[in-house]
């Protein structure tokens, strides 16, 4: 099933530096030049682009949008959605909602934050994965749930935490 | 309207064309919780079946109790849909080729659609389900009948009534109707819908506005995301009664990017609306134009206040600022702006259909008709119900839920702005007023039920953590009082703190609820307050004991193997991410506490094992 939503990027789309570039221009043309209004949205795009929000990305909207860079920065990192460093090949999303919580979650993110080798925010060095807490994917019924690129994996247990990660490589 | 009308009768076609369809159909229940189930891998193999069978498949939203999932409902030629829960690739495929063979399967179902008196298949009727038969579904009524991407199947079922009815009145009397029927904002703080709209309607200046608020922030609640997802049509009609009667032609919907079937699902219903002239220009001919925009937000649980939202969609740092002005008078872009969750325009369409009367006679006399709640933690049965208000907690978890497996300890109302209810409280009904006399609130609906395994100083340092890291920084005493919160409610669960903090935490909640713009900081301290008052032993057992009696808080509690009960079975130390067990096979291993991070994964695991099922333990 497609999925859209700014948080799930496509993984499979490496486009070279100028393509990117072409993109992300393209994107500001579909905005009003000026219209602030519009600065999340445009942020969510790039992100969906580019995996994160690139200091050149921020730079070009700010030109767009006439506003400063230290303000689009303000607003963009007031917002958990957006990332400043590049993504691995796989995101993982651990749910740390309170139905996780209660059955887990915070053990299943200890094991994870093992497992791959890193800690929330950040990218394994081999780029494999990179990681986030998020407050709640709504899958609270089936808790504790974690999501790796648009899969979501439900009940998943430190047991169970492996044979999850080895799907994807 | 007329060609309302040959809308209205092509979708009856359709809906009896599936119903009685000389094929078998067979349903996938396809929102995120069965997604997450495994219900795409279902539809992958039997879209692969229905090359080679004829058959046909519809996807429908989720009915409800979640723990069953995937549920995948089958209908053969002159039967009703019978419904199998947990149900895999191979286990679909089992079911639809026993089914076209001989019309029955030796699964047994879980339920049928049927009369409720038949017996099909040694099930009974799926509303007579325990988690079913004491719900009352007004808001959910199509979530998981309908296929959420047709239109068609929404209009078959009364689908847009509710906004002709309302197109043919005028505002001021479906604001009238509105009040009738006693529905209030169902996003937490309860205020009368019509109320608003009074406000918002009666306020200069123009465009005026309506925002939908999507943005489902509190942890372990997911009514919203279950509802767009099994039928948006709903919301969207809603959305457009409201607008009609407030006079706004321009409306958003704020949700979370962490809904993208949610969203997914909107855009399709948007575009099928529009084609027919549900939305846009002139609608149905009645000369009143409806837009509605999408608005992603971007994670930041604040954005649930009205006036952060409201800066939020302004492409502004989303923090609340003073009120008045009300939102009513001055919100996006200075306009008047309503701002209504979810199921409050969910329910709308209903109450425009069957009128205020009718809705107004379901639920107690302070907090009339139905509320969806999302029932989750360690009860048996969980997933989203809809109960008329005045239901008791007991009825609730216990009958609905099934109860919890190890003695029931607690249940948390309201999310992070909520607090924790004892054993003592589950007789209690469950309305506004009551909840708010025990010291929570009902919030805009999560139930997660604690057992004897959970530990309440844990729950409550869990909260505070969150409403700590999701607080705007605007007001000092949310930004460093919860941050102190946070710091002794740390020191209590690792055992380090001295009695007289819980005076300290006690005045700290005080201080954070009085000097507190906005709902994050007022309400913070709840699940702390609720805790102390209740569960006050625990925090004694932490402080005085120096120990966790559920076994959770990491620092008081040690793992270890004992020796005599040890097969030496390897399990525990292939699982153990910390590489902290070690030992030859069939000798008892050791585990070593420096490098234990307590994840319960080697607890877990042995428990497997039926020589020695308990050889490691936590003290």
């Amino acid at each position: 099933m497609e999925m859209s939503g700014s948080t799930y990027k496509a993984t499979a789309y490496h486009p070279s530096p100028d393509a990117m570039e072409d993109a992300i221009l393209q994107t500001l043309s579909n905005y009003p030049s000026g219209a602030t209004d519009n600065l999340i949205p445009i942020l969510q795009q790039v992100q969906r682009l580019e995996g994160y929000v690139s200091p050149e990305a921020i730079r070009k909207v700010s030109g767009h949008l006439r506003i400063s860079r230290s303000k689009i920065f303000g607003v963009a990192s007031f917002y958990s959605q957006f990332r400043f460093n590049p993504p691995g090949r796989h995101s993982i999303k651990i749910c740390l909602g309170s139905a996780c919580h209660v059955q887990g979650g915070d053990f299943l993110a200890k094991a994870l934050q093992l497992e791959a080798g890193i800690s929330p925010g950040q990218t394994s060095e081999d780029g494999r994965f990179d990681l986030e807490r998020v407050a709640c994917l709504g899958c609270c019924a089936l808790a504790p749930v974690m999501m790796v690129d648009q899969d979501i994996h439900s009940r998943v247990s430190v047991i169970k935490l492996q044979q999850v990660l080895s799907e994807y490589e | 309207m007329n060609s309302f009308r040959t809308i209205q009768q092509k979708a009856a076609k359709t809906w009896q064309a599936l119903q009685h369809n000389p094929n078998p159909v067979v349903y996938v229940g396809m929102g995120s919780c069965g997604m997450a189930s495994g219900a795409g891998a279902v539809w992958d193999a039997l879209e692969q079946l229905s090359k080679i069978h004829t058959l046909t498949l519809a996807k429908v939203g989720c009915i409800g109790p979640c723990y069953l999932e995937p549920l995948v409902d089958i209908q053969a030629h002159g039967q009703p849909r019978l419904s199998f829960s947990n149900v895999d690739a191979l286990r679909a495929e089992r079911l639809v080729k026993e089914y076209i063979g001989q019309k029955e399967t030796t699964i047994k179902p879980i339920g049928h659609f049927g009369d409720a008196t038949q017996q099909i298949n040694g099930a009974v009727s799926f509303w007579q389900h325990p988690m079913l038969k004491n719900q009352k579904r007004i808001v959910l009524r199509n979530c998981g009948i309908v296929d959420p991407e047709n239109i068609l199947h929404y209009i078959a079922r009364d689908g847009f009534q509710g906004i002709i009815n309302a197109l043919q009145r005028s505002p001021r009397d479906i604001i009238g109707e509105v009040q009738t029927s006693g529905l209030r904002g169902r996003g937490g703080a309860g205020f009368p819908a019509f109320r608003k709209w009074e406000f918002c309607r009666g306020a200069a200046g123009s465009p005026k506005y309506l925002i939908c608020n999507a943005d489902e922030g509190d942890p372990g609640a997911f009514m919203n995301r279950s509802l767009i997802e099994g039928d948006p049509f709903a919301l969207l009609e809603g959305i457009l009664i409201a607008a009609y009667a407030i006079g706004a032609n321009a409306c958003y919907i704020y949700i979370r990017a962490e809904y993208p079937l949610a969203i997914q699902r909107l855009k399709v219903a948007m575009a099928q609306m529009e084609e027919i002239g549900l939305l846009g220009h002139d609608l149905l001919s009645s000369g009143f134009d409806c837009t509605i925009t999408i608005k992603e937000g971007a994670g930041a649980f604040v954005c649930g206040e009205e006036t952060a939202l409201i800066a939020s969609i302004e492409g502004r740092r989303g923090m609340p600022r003073s009120r008045p002005p009300f939102p009513a008078v001055s919100g996006l872009h200075g306009k008047p702006t309503t701002i209504h969750n979810v199921e409050t325009l969910a329910t709308l369409p209903a109450i425009m259909r069957n009128g205020g009367t009718w809705y107004g006679g379901f639920g107690t006399e302070q907090s009339k008709v139905t509320k969806t709640f999302s029932l989750v933690g360690k009860v048996r049965r969980t997933g989203l119900i809809e109960v008329p208000l005045g239901t008791t907690l007991r009825e609730v978890i216990f009958d609905i839920g099934s109860g919890t497996r190890k003695p029931f300890k607690a249940v948390q109302t309201g999310g992070p702005s909520g607090g924790c209810l004892a054993e003592q409280h589950l007789d209690l009904p469950i309305d506004y007023q009551s909840l708010q006399d025990a010291g929570t609130i009902m919030g805009s609906g999560g139930l997660i039920v604690m057992d004897q395994h959970s530990c309440m100083v844990d729950v409550a340092q869990y909260f505070l953590n969150f409403t700590s890291k999701e607080s705007c920084g605007k007001c000092v005493p949310c930004r460093i009082g919860t941050r102190k919160m946070v710091e002794i409610l740390e020191r209590i669960t690792a055992g380090k703190a001295a009695l007289d903090e819980l005076a300290t935490l006690e005045s700290l909640s005080r201080t954070i609820s009085k000097g507190s713009l906005c709902g994050l900081g007022q309400t913070a301290p709840n699940p702390v307050g609720t805790t102390i008052k209740y569960f006050r032993d625990e925090y004694l057992a932490h402080i005085e004991g120096k120990r966790c009696p559920a076994a959770v808080c990491r620092d008081l509690v040690v793992y270890t193997i004992i020796k005599e009960k040890c097969t030496g079975c390897q399990r525990c130390m292939e699982i153990c991410p910390a590489h902290a067990i070690s030992g030859p096979r069939s000798e008892p291993h050791n585990l070593d506490t420096s490098k234990c991070i307590k994840c319960r994964a080697c607890y877990e695991i042995c428990r497997f094992d039926a020589i020695a099922g308990d050889a490691i333990v936590i003290e």
